[in-house]
């Protein structure tokens, strides 16, 4: 079993990254928003996995797993704040989110 | 022989399919204009990673991946989008905007960034991959891994999940018309 290099996910981890950059940067929707945020972060993990397997060192799994469980606290966080949002009436839109008076 | 360089034709098929479901499932979480879709993509997104992960021997992580984020955060994720309702719907503004043009092109920069660095700093330096034994990937090497030589990220790790449950649950148990000065109600 050989398959594709180091190289090829490394490809794969970048245009996955950018992808989650450009949704953060031109959509307006908070949870969209969200969304891209976990797909640049899963970009980063699949490099740190990708690096693992070809270093055959396991340390980078072990940040994976960190990165799993940080993106996690971020998602409660993150949509705790949108339904906080959501409850006292104001559009789900971060242009709109200017000033941090409730 | 023949066998060798066929499991090196299936993985590389594998690959590939999980690379373009990856590739194409991204760029579906950014275009939806409904969230509801938007969240089933990144679910697509993320299990073609696990696909990925299965290949490059990280199996713990792929099961992870699958049950922690496909599963868990995801259906948090669809929760939210159902308790909000039409309200979550993200549609695009008319014409694209100078911003959009700007953001559209940095993100192409970056990633156009991210390949030449890789090509240039790494051409043949990552052609060999270093041989693995069995245990690599299993679920007791990680366990291994994370309580010896990693036992603080782990700790750290627990502090950070502990606060943000306490913070979900503080930003959450406010009543619709109190005043955001208290935890108390």
């Amino acid at each position: 079993m050989k398959g594709p290099d180091v190289v090829w996910y490394l490809g794969v981890a970048g245009f996955l990254f950018a992808t989650g950059a450009l949704g953060v940067l031109i959509r307006r929707s908070p949870l969209i928003v969200l969304l891209s945020l976990e797909i640049m972060l899963n970009g980063a993990n699949l490099a740190l996995i990708a690096f693992s397997r070809h270093f055959a060192q396991g340390d980078g799994q072990i940040f994976a797993l960190t990165v799993m469980a940080v993106a996690a606290s971020e998602v409660v966080v993150g949509l705790g704040l949108i339904v906080a949002i959501a409850r006292r009436k104001l559009d789900l839109d971060v242009d709109k989110l200017s000033t941090l008076r409730g | 022989m023949i066998v060798a360089s066929f499991s090196n034709v299936l993985v590389w098929a594998i690959w590939v399919v999980a690379a373009f479901a990856c590739l194409g499932s991204g760029i579906a979480v950014i275009s939806f204009t409904n969230p509801f879709y938007a969240s089933l993509s990144l679910i697509g997104n993320l299990a073609s990673l696990a696909v990925m992960y299965l290949l490059l021997s990280a199996e713990f992580v792929a099961a992870a991946q699958v049950l922690v984020y496909a599963g868990a955060v995801m259906v948090m994720f669809l929760f939210v989008t159902a308790y909000l309702g039409n309200r979550a719907d993200a549609p695009w503004a008319g014409a694209p905007s100078w911003q959009t043009i700007g953001a559209v092109a940095a993100c192409a920069a970056l990633f156009v960034e991210v390949i030449v660095v890789v090509s240039l700093k790494t051409s043949g330096r990552l052609s060999h991959q270093a041989a693995i034994d069995s245990s690599f990937g299993r679920p007791h090497e990680i366990g291994r891994l994370f309580l010896t030589d990693h036992l603080l990220a782990f700790e750290i790790t627990s502090i950070v999940l502990l606060i943000a449950a306490v913070g979900g649950v503080i930003l959450g148990s406010h009543s619709r018309d109190a005043p955001m000065s208290g935890v108390q109600q």
